[in-house]
């Protein structure tokens, strides 16, 4: 529905909040869709390749994969108590909290780094010779691997980029209570994220 | 939800609680290790089925708190729901014909 609020000069601004949160949801399938289609892939080779997907991901470092979803989680708190924040009106708490929530991404990368440069140092890389020695099914679950992390790490980048944007913002005023959309669909965006590592983490490091 | 209810939140926006966000976020670190867990003491096919229960379950969490979907106008969650029928389609078609090669 259409809000009208008149600005200082009885200027009328035009406002769609349900239009804008329906623009972001729809944006949204389209990364499940994306997303979803790796997963299909993976979901059919898995069944081809059942006992070279198995033996592969006991290169992964587990333990790694489980804490890198607790940051994850931990970063999806601080991003809704930052907008919750943000809605009550106390822009210096929610910009503390987005802070956060930039920190844990960093985190999250971090890990992924000493994660890549491990497999890295084992040339366990896409392109590599030695993964093409490798039975076919194994070759094919590294590479999965690394283009799912590797599209997922993508999206933790941008991420990051808009939340520095939307904190910007957030400081000069242009993002408050009662206009904090902005921020509130950088959190859904950062929800879906962490909602892909939910699936990722199962998939790769705990069942395969 | 029901629609008025959904509809005056349009207006006069829902705010959940952060205690409430902060018991998500528990419940959501829980099932990490419970998952993790299964997975480790029990490979194989009990780890797969716990995986298999819980990791919708944290999918759901996230999407109906964190992504306020159970605070949303019922079409936001048939919206989503459309999605989700959309990639089981694409998903069914392969392995149909995956399996019938």
């Amino acid at each position: 529905m259409n809000t009208q609020a008149a600005t200082a000069t009885g200027h009328v601004v035009h406002r769609d909040p349900v239009g804008a949160k329906t623009g972001m949801w729809l944006f949204l399938f389209t990364e499940v869709l994306l997303f979803g289609g790796l997963f299909v892939v993976y979901a059919v080779y898995r069944q081809m390749h059942t006992a070279d997907f198995h033996e592969a991901a006991y290169e992964l470092n587990r333990y790694m994969g489980v804490a890198n979803t607790f940051v994850l989680l931990t970063s999806s708190l601080t991003m809704v108590l930052a907008v919750g924040a943000l809605q009550r009106g106390q822009a210096g708490r929610s910009l503390r909290w987005l802070g956060a929530t930039f920190a844990l991404a960093a985190v999250f990368l971090v890990v992924k780094y000493f994660e890549w440069s491990a497999k890295y140092s084992h040339h366990i890389f896409p392109g590599q010779e030695y993964l093409k020695e490798l039975p076919h099914g194994q070759d094919l679950f590294y590479n999965l691997y690394f283009m799912m992390t590797g599209l997922h790490g993508i999206h933790v980048v941008i991420g990051m980029i808009v939340m520095a944007v939307v904190f910007a913002k957030i400081r000069s005023g242009a993002v408050r209570a009662g206009r904090h959309g902005m921020l509130e669909y950088t959190g859904l965006y950062w929800h879906l994220v962490d909602l892909v590592w939910v699936f990722l983490l199962p998939l790769f490091y705990l069942t395969a | 939800m029901h629609d008025a209810h959904a509809t005056a939140h349009a207006e006069h926006e829902h705010i959940v609680p952060d205690g409430l966000q902060v018991l998500i976020w528990i419940s959501l670190m829980l099932l990490t290790l419970i998952t993790a867990g299964a997975s480790i003491l029990f490979p194989g096919r009990v780890g797969i089925g716990v995986a298999m229960v819980v990791t919708p379950l944290k999918a759901a969490l996230i999407l109906m708190f964190f992504m306020h979907l159970k605070y949303e106008k019922p079409v936001f969650r048939w919206m989503f729901l459309t999605a989700m029928a959309i990639l089981a389609v694409v998903m069914g078609l392969t392995f149909f014909d995956y399996s019938h090669r």
